[in-house]
This record gives structure tokens, sequence and C-alpha cells, in this order.
């Protein structure tokens, strides 16, 4: 019963800033035209990561398992850059 | 044994990644959803490289603001899914089903939306086809668009229907505070596709 062994996330806090983020998101998408495209499109995607970090540690509880489920949740990354990669190779 | 008995020592740690065997197979299961979704990112990525002329300025062509509104409404259907998951850790069977009817409830709810801006933009000539597309931008911003986002969306009819199952059976009183696997390891299925379209919403709508 690993999950009652710690106190419950501030789920409450995460959906408020969750919220924020999308509220500023969607705000920089269509208000910040005189910004780079490039760099607009890197802002939103480093917010948007970092809105899923928040989703995967609270509310899929990743913060509260054992390091080794940490390793398998992390272990498709390398393998989906090398498919990206893949793909772009062939273009 | 008891049911209870039974369940409580499914739950309990395995030797070897140290969760017990559903929830990782949950999770096994999520890890090959990842590479499907990027399979499918990476080639909006790629093909937008391409062909950059296919594609027109964030909220041109899509309704940001209707899908803002439905993104909000998945986060908030992310929250009654901890809720319900924190209730029955409780052993709060009465707020298990609340919070879970109320998962259901947004989830089906986002789905409804999702059909009505395809609708929508079908309706304003912006479809998967070659000869298909809006006044402005190409097939490919409708082929992909289309291909993302439909996954996406199946995968939340799917989770809609897997909730309600869920939920009938905690209306039977199938979860305990000891026994609740069955709805933790549907809530890590929401979660993700949660995380999914927070990573789509972005990449589709606002860039």
């Amino acid at each position: 019963m690993e999950e009652q062994e710690h106190k419950h996330p501030p789920y409450i806090l995460i959906w408020i800033v969750l919220l924020v983020l999308t509220l500023a998101e969607v705000a920089m998408s269509l208000y910040m035209t005189n910004v780079s495209r490039v760099w607009l499109a890197v802002g939103l995607i480093l917010m948007a990561v970092w809105k899923a970090v928040l989703v995967a540690m609270y509310y899929m509880h990743l913060k509260y398992e054992p390091a080794r489920l940490w390793i398998l949740a992390v272990s498709p990354l390398p393998l989906a850059v090398i498919l990206v990669l893949a793909v772009i190779s062939e273009f | 044994m008891s049911n209870a008995a039974v369940a409580t020592m499914d739950r309990k740690p395995m030797p070897g990644m140290m969760v017990y065997n559903k929830k990782l197979g949950m999770w096994v299961f999520l890890l090959s959803e990842v590479m499907f979704f990027t399979s499918l990112i990476g080639t909006y990525v790629i093909l937008r490289f391409a062909h950059p002329d296919h594609w027109t300025d964030p909220g041109v062509i899509l309704n940001v603001p209707l899908t803002a509104g439905n993104t909000f409404l998945l986060i908030c259907s992310s929250v009654t899914m901890v809720k319900a998951f924190a209730s029955i850790q409780q052993g709060n069977q009465k707020g298990l089903q609340m919070w879970l009817l109320a998962t259901v409830l947004i989830g089906a709810t986002f789905v409804g939306v999702q059909a009505y801006e395809y609708i929508a933009l079908s309706g304003h000539g912006f479809v998967p086809m070659l000869d298909g597309y809006a006044a402005e931008g190409g097939p490919l911003y409708g082929a992909t668009f289309y291909a993302m986002t439909g996954f996406h969306g199946a995968h939340v009819t799917i989770g809609v229907f897997c909730l309600i199952f869920v939920y009938i059976r905690s209306l039977r009183g199938a979860y305990t505070a000891e026994s609740l696997e069955g709805v933790e390891v549907i809530g890590l299925y929401w979660h993700f596709v949660d995380l999914v379209w927070i990573l789509l919403f972005t990449i589709v709508y606002l860039i």
C-alpha cells in the first residue's frame, strides 16, 4: 500500500498551476504576434512539457513510486528520439 | 480466502519493479502508447518543417478558444479522477462514486465537444483529403490534424467506457480501501490521456 504511506499530493494546487499555464499558453499563442515564431514555439513546448511532467509526477503518482518504475517510465524517451531521428534521416 | 484478502495480496509490491502486477502491466502498456504518440507527433513535426506552406497561423482555421475550454475540461477530469482514488483510499464509497461519475461526464463532454468541432471544421471544407482544405493551408494540415486528434479522441472514448465499467462496479461495492487497484489502474490510463492532450493541444493548436 505504497500510496497510503505518503500524504496526498497537492491536487488542487497542481490543478491551478495547470490552468494558469494553459491560459498563459493560449494568450502567448494568440497575442504575442511580435515575437519570433520559433522562440514562441520553444516557449510553448517547454510550458507543455512542464504541465505534462506535473501530471505524471503528481496525478500519476510517479513522484511516490519506486526508482525502478521511474527508470521504466523514462525508458521510451531515448527510443522516441531514435524513432524521430530515423524518420528524419529517411526524409 | 475472501476476495478482499486476495486483492490485498495482489497489491503487495512484487519483487523486481516493486509494484503490484496490474499497475506494472498498465505502465508497460502506457509506455507502448508513448511510442505510438511519438510516431504521430514526430511525423507531424517533420511534415510541418518540410511543408510549412500547408499550415496557417494559430486560430485562423482551428477554434483555439473552444479547444482551450475543452482542454480545461480534460484537466478538470484528471482532478476528479484523483479525487475518486483519494476517496476510496479512505474507504469513502460515496465519494468514489460521485467523483467517478463526474469524470465520466466530463470525459463524455470532451468527446462531444470534439465531435462538434469536427462537424464545424468539415462544414468549412477542412477535411483530411487532398482536395478538401480550407481557403488557407494545405492538405497536410487537415490530414495530420484529424490523425492526431482522432487517435487521441478514440483513446478518450475508450477511457470513458472503461470508467463507466469501473463506476458500475463501484455502485456494487467492488472497491474498498484494501482493494482499489481497478480504480488506480484506470486512473493511470486517464491521466496519461490527459498528459498526451496537453502536448497535442500545444503542438497542433498553438504553434
